[in-house]
This record gives structure tokens, sequence and C-alpha cells, in this order.
């Protein structure tokens, strides 16, 4: 944190800003399972985000997934069952 | 800006996505060929991701590009929509902090991935994303419970 202070190569503007994505990339990286026990000062943001595009890339895979195996399901099942599974996520 | 909690967002979402599962499960097709499994995962998916959306709304940018892209699915205007969502032209934001950069690259890598923050800055996608992370994740969270459910 003590180096972006001491650079002056930006006004004070764009340094408000820059606090803001530090804070932000740090409220990121709290929602990502592989780095989020890390200590925040010690992820740089270009790997906050690398992670991020990859957890998003598996979060994508894995409703593709289980669309497919919901389908397959859905096919042997009866539709009585969905009443006692709305009743059982309720609780 | 304010955010329902994420266990109202859960149930919410589990009550529409189950409703929708129900509707789906009631066209029972005539056969079980791969053709009618691919339909019904196709119906299952867009369900799945429109009552994410439809939960949240219009007050995220990314709900709302989710409900548009969802209506003009028959136009095939996906492939417009991530074109032009490959970020902006000239609009280099850089958290300059040694090695600690975020690069054009990597910013456009997510405005790819996060649907409706293509002409946003770099700070509002952040916060874009971090919304559209938690709700994804609840969304699989719900649809694995499902799937467990029915797996047993």
């Amino acid at each position: 944190m003590s180096s972006r202070r001491s650079r002056s190569r930006q006004s004070g503007s764009s340094r408000i800003t820059d606090d803001q994505i530090r804070d932000l990339v740090t409220k990121l990286q709290q929602l990502l399972p592989e780095i989020r026990e890390r200590r925040p000062d010690k992820e740089s943001a270009a790997r906050v985000l690398q992670e991020t595009c990859n957890y998003i890339r598996n979060l994508h895979r894995e409703v593709d997934d289980l669309s497919e195996r919901l389908s397959e399901l859905l096919t042997t099942t009866d539709t009585a069952q969905a009443a006692i599974i709305r009743n059982l996520l309720m609780q | 800006m304010k955010n329902p909690s994420s266990s109202s967002v859960k149930s919410r979402f589990t009550r529409r996505f189950l409703r929708a599962l129900i509707k789906i499960n009631r066209q029972k097709p005539s056969s079980s060929s791969s053709r009618e499994i691919f339909l019904r995962y196709r119906r299952i998916r867009i369900a799945a991701d429109k009552a994410m959306a439809c939960v949240i709304g219009s007050r995220r940018a990314w709900s709302r590009a989710v409900l548009r892209r969802i209506k003009n699915q028959k136009r095939k205007r996906l492939a417009d929509s991530l074109r032009r969502s490959n970020g902006i032209h000239g609009m280099k934001k850089m958290v300059a902090k040694e090695e600690d950069e975020i690069s054009y690259e990597q910013e456009n890598e997510l405005r790819k991935l996060v649907p409706g923050v293509g002409a946003m800055d770099l700070c509002s996608m952040l916060d874009e994303t971090a919304h559209y992370v938690m709700c994804l994740a609840t969304q699989v969270q719900v649809m694995r419970k499902i799937v467990d459910f029915y797996s047993t």
C-alpha cells in the first residue's frame, strides 16, 4: 500500500479510484474458494482477476453439467416428488 | 447499493427454479431419445439462468443482460453481444502497483464472462462481478442439492 502512495504519477482523484479498486478486488477475493483464505495484501489484483475468470468458467461448466444430469433424471422421476423437494429445500 | 440477503436469494431462486422444473417435467415426451434429453437439458439450463436473473430482476446490469439474452435467443443476438462486450478500446484502467497491474487483456477476459458489463468502468465491473459470482455460486449450490435429491 505504501508503495502506491509514494508514486506520484497520478492525481489525487485517481488515487481514490485505486483504493476503490483495491477494496473491490479484496471483496472479490473473499468469494473465491481457491484463494479466499490468503491475506488480501498478499494477493495481486491480477491473480484475483485470474482466479475470478477461472471460477466463473467452472461455475458455468457446473451449471451445464447439472442441467444435463437433471434432464436425464427428470425422464425417470415422478412429478409428485417435486412438491416434496420444494418442502425439503424450503426448510 | 443494497443487496438482498443471500439466503433470500437462495430460497427465491429455489422456488422459481423448482416451479420451472415441474413445468418442464410435465411436458413428458413420448420417447427419451438423446435429442429429447438434449432439448430438455437446454430448457433446464435456460430455466436456471432465467430463474436467478428474475430473482435479481432489473437491479443489476448482469441480470438485465441475461433476461435480454434469453428473450432474444431466437434472434441469435448472443453472438452480437459477445462481440460488443469485448471491452472499450482506449479505456485502459490499471491498478499500478508493481506486479499488481490489471492488464487490459485480463479485464477483457472478465468482461466476456460477466453478462452486461461491456460498457462499464473497471470499478463498476468489479462490483457487478462480485454480485454475479455470488448469485452463480448460489445457483450451482441449489442445483446440486436438487440433483442429489433426485439421485437417491
